[in-house]
């Protein structure tokens, strides 16, 4: 799994290529915490275009980030979730906690 | 090799508890891996049985479910059976499942892991509500919703995970957790 960090005028995106699994999750989970407990930012978006799988530790790490941004009063909004990352979100029955949208555009705008 | 004793006894009791039942099953070995209880080995697992269900032809939601129980089953034992030690034995075996005299159309897929970690808190086997949003205590939840059997068992110092997926067939969840 990869994961990077860019900037746009409505916030930070992360865009995250391959598998959130036990193995990579721990990274997701560092750079998040970072941009919401330490910098702050009042919106982060996480890009799952690229994401192919995620299990329950990557949801762990995703529950643990949204509740930091609620905590500080910011936003944490997922987009572009593939068919098999959204079976996950409605197993866990999380799809209705998170802010998700279809794709860049629109979350940006949201 | 212990872990390879207690799968055998393990696969000619459930074979015997299925002659016992209407249906015997005949087990066809399909895969078995020998892992380390390291994170990055999930991976290779995923792909190794994503490759094993389309074999298989099970629809690809199916083959999913497959696929996540294992992983999920298999970061439990690295997370809570090794208490995250690497480098300790997992067994992975999977088969096909036949029904009587078919060779034609296999019933389903059974996979069992057997670990020599610590014994599994039944308290945790049971998952949690899924109203309570925190992080944690998910995989559980996802194996039995994806599979159609899920049994527990420990024996002579080794914790077995049985869980079957039967292709085309009405859902039916079994949870059942013995120790012998």
């Amino acid at each position: 799994m990869q994961i990077s960090a860019r900037q746009s005028t409505a916030g930070t995106i992360f865009d995250v290529v391959g598998d959130i699994d036990l193995a990579h999750s721990p990274a997701m989970r560092k750079a998040l915490l970072g941009e919401i407990k330490e910098k702050k930012t009042p919106k982060v978006f996480i890009n799952l275009k690229n994401v192919r799988y995620i299990d329950s530790s990557g949801i762990a790490s995703l529950v643990e980030g949204l509740k930091a941004s609620r905590d500080i009063g910011s936003r944490l909004i997922l987009f572009a979730l593939n068919p098999a990352v959204r079976e996950v979100m409605e197993l866990s029955r999380l799809q209705k906690i998170f802010e998700i949208y279809e794709n860049e555009e629109q979350a940006l705008a949201a | 090799m212990l872990i390879e004793a207690a799968v055998r006894a393990h696969q000619s009791k459930t074979r015997k508890k299925f002659r016992q039942v209407s249906s015997p099953l005949r087990h066809e070995l399909l895969l078995k891996l020998h892992l380390h209880s390291n994170p990055e080995a999930l991976g290779l697992v995923r792909a190794a049985l994503e490759r094993a269900t389309e074999v298989m032809h099970f629809p690809e939601p199916d083959s999913r479910a497959i696929v996540r129980s294992v992983d999920e089953a298999l970061a439990n034992v690295i997370r809570h059976a090794y208490k995250g030690r690497s480098g300790m034995p997992i067994e992975v075996v999977c088969s096909r499942l036949w029904s009587g005299k078919d060779t034609e159309t296999p019933k389903g897929i059974e996979v069992l892991l057997v670990d020599s970690g610590g014994a599994a808190d039944p308290e945790k086997l049971k998952g949690r509500p899924l109203d309570d949003v925190r992080p944690g205590g998910l995989g559980i939840h996802f194996m039995k919703q994806s599979m159609d059997v899920v049994e527990f068992h420990r024996k002579a110092g080794k914790n077995l995970l049985r869980m079957v997926k039967y292709l085309a067939s009405p859902k039916k969840l079994s949870v059942v957790r013995g120790e012998d």
